[in-house]
């Protein structure tokens, strides 16, 4: 079901963990729906010096994760404004189809963080960019 | 690498003596039961020795048993050829909250075609709720369809009590006893079932085969054209070879219940304690429901199911997940939701069930295993990392 590289990366994920006092974090996903990740940007001189992420999730949800901090990590970050779902998945090399809303998440983890980047630090956001939401399970 | 199946209910391993019965049919005797030449004689001889085999472990006769190509098959015939006979039409139907989908989609496939359909709750242990049934059953009903054990909790359902709550209202009453079947033995001269399906690959025997019973004088509308084969009701040529490895599979296994479901339920057991007393944040789902000794369906808080059997199946573990993250909806295991388990743990749930080829070692194994593996796993989890502190 999964490709090796998926498999790679849920053995053994990257940069997984978190900063202390990150300059942008984002949190995203929905734990009632089975995957919440949350990431963790180290940033100077605009470039993505340090990452690190938490995901709970299934292996999709784990290698997508694991796969953009690699991606973006020493990246400035209009590069890493750029990193799109579909990058992130090719070079998984695939996921099965009923795992492609995964690859969105990872996505949107480093929105999510970029954008607490930018306004906590008083800098104009770039356009589309919007706040995290982690909905809370309404059980 | 040498893997650890427990994944025995969703399918086993062909037992050898299984596959020894089997050969013949698929070898020299591969006559067709509806043949007049002696190789089709062979055929006809076997495949009746098989449903007379099969009838004997129900206290039934051979007239009672048909062979099917699935526990699903037998399902939807059970339920599909009561609901279109002519006086049955649109009347209300039964069925549970936990039933396996070849039961829950079928109810549903005629609830959009104008049946009323009542799912039935369960509690916290997956147990149906009798009163509910009781009350259920005041609207004219032509069929009641409750499973005998939960394939993902191993909940057994008081099956004597309901069949007998159908019999008195004169309601038809079919059971899906995949799970249980050969393992915890029926009786059909005690007690009331109209119809029971089976399946052959739950009980070490070949994938493809099946059979109902079906009490004498229950009536069923035809769903499959074709030959005048199983009494008219299911046309095909027989899988003579299935048939055999079916009968031979459920008498080895209903001869030894007793002793096989204690041996599986002190190694089931053991996993448990084991997994309750080294991890923390984990529990049961129906730990106190009168349950299949081989079923163990565990939950462990801030992780997901899939990872953990990813990172189980990395060493060779084979088990499976209660949660349904394999599918489009993102919904988790619609049993688990009906024990009101809540939506982010049920995605945690994986489900460990025995069979006869595990070992005190291997269980001794997995039970090695695990703690270290959750550790990792919610160490990883925005939910979890707290947790191992």
């Amino acid at each position: 079901m999964y490709s090796e590289k998926v498999m790679d990366h849920v053995r053994n994920p990257r940069n997984v963990g978190e900063i202390k006092d990150p300059d942008g974090y984002g949190m995203v996903g929905n734990p009632c729906c089975g995957d919440v990740m949350e990431m963790f940007l180290k940033i100077e001189n605009n470039i993505i010096v340090d990452i690190k992420f938490r995901t709970f999730g299934c292996g999709a949800a784990i290698a997508t994760s694991s796969m953009v901090t690699e991606m973006i990590k020493g990246k400035t970050l209009e590069e890493a404004l750029n990193v799109t779902n579909k990058q992130v998945t090719k070079a998984l090399d695939g996921l099965p189809e009923q795992k492609m809303h995964c690859s969105v998440l990872a996505e949107q983890g480093i929105r999510a963080a970029l954008y607490d980047y930018y306004s906590k630090h008083n800098l104009p956001v770039p356009e589309g960019l919007k706040q995290s939401k982690t909905v809370k399970c309404a059980d | 690498m040498d893997f650890i199946y427990l994944d025995n209910n969703a399918t086993t391993p062909l037992n050898p003596v299984v596959l020894e019965s089997m050969l013949p049919f698929l070898k020299e005797d591969y006559g067709n039961a509806s043949s007049v030449h002696e190789l089709g004689r062979r055929a006809r001889t076997a495949l009746e020795k098989s449903r007379g085999q099969i009838a004997d472990l129900f206290n039934a006769k051979p007239e009672e048993i048909i062979f099917t190509s699935c526990g699903t098959e037998s399902d939807n015939y059970a339920i599909l050829g009561t609901a279109y006979l002519p006086e049955n039409r649109h009347k209300q139907i039964i069925t549970s909250k936990i039933e396996h989908h070849a039961v829950l989609h079928t109810v549903e496939f005629l609830e959009k075609q104008g049946y009323p359909a009542v799912y039935l709750d369960v509690d916290e242990n997956g147990i149906i709720k009798l009163d509910q049934l009781e009350k259920a059953l005041e609207k004219e009903t032509s069929l009641v369809s409750i499973m005998y054990a939960n394939n993902e909790v191993g909940s057994l359902q008081p099956i004597e009590q309901i069949a007998k709550m159908c019999n008195e209202k004169g309601v038809k009453f079919h059971t899906d006893a995949v799970q249980a079947f050969a393992k915890h033995p029926v009786d059909m001269s005690k007690i009331p079932i109209d119809m029971l399906s089976l399946s052959a690959h739950k009980i070490y025997g070949p994938k493809g085969v099946g059979a109902m019973y079906i009490r004498k004088g229950v009536k069923l509308f035809r769903l499959m054209h074709g030959g005048h084969h199983e009494k008219n009701k299911r046309p095909g040529t027989e899988n003579v070879a299935g048939i055999v490895g079916l009968a031979t599979a459920a008498r080895r296994l209903q001869n030894n219940h007793e002793e096989e479901n204690k041996r599986l339920s002190l190694l089931r057991d053991k996993l448990q304690t084991a997994l309750l007393n080294n991890i923390p944040d984990c529990y049961v789902n129906g730990m106190n429901a009168a349950r299949l000794a081989n079923t163990l369906n565990i939950r462990f808080d801030y992780v997901e199911g899939e990872s953990i059997l990813l990172h189980l199946d990395m060493e060779g573990i084979c088990a499976s997940s209660g949660s349904a993250c394999t599918s489009d909806t993102l919904e988790p295991s619609h049993v688990l939701l009906a024990m009101c388990v809540p939506k982010e743990r049920a995605h945690g749930s994986i489900r460990f069930s025995l069979g006869e080829t595990n070992t005190e070692e291997q269980i001794d194994k997995v039970i090695d295993l695990m703690p270290t593996l959750i550790k990792k796993l919610r160490s990883m989890s925005p939910l979890g990392h707290k947790s191992n502190k």
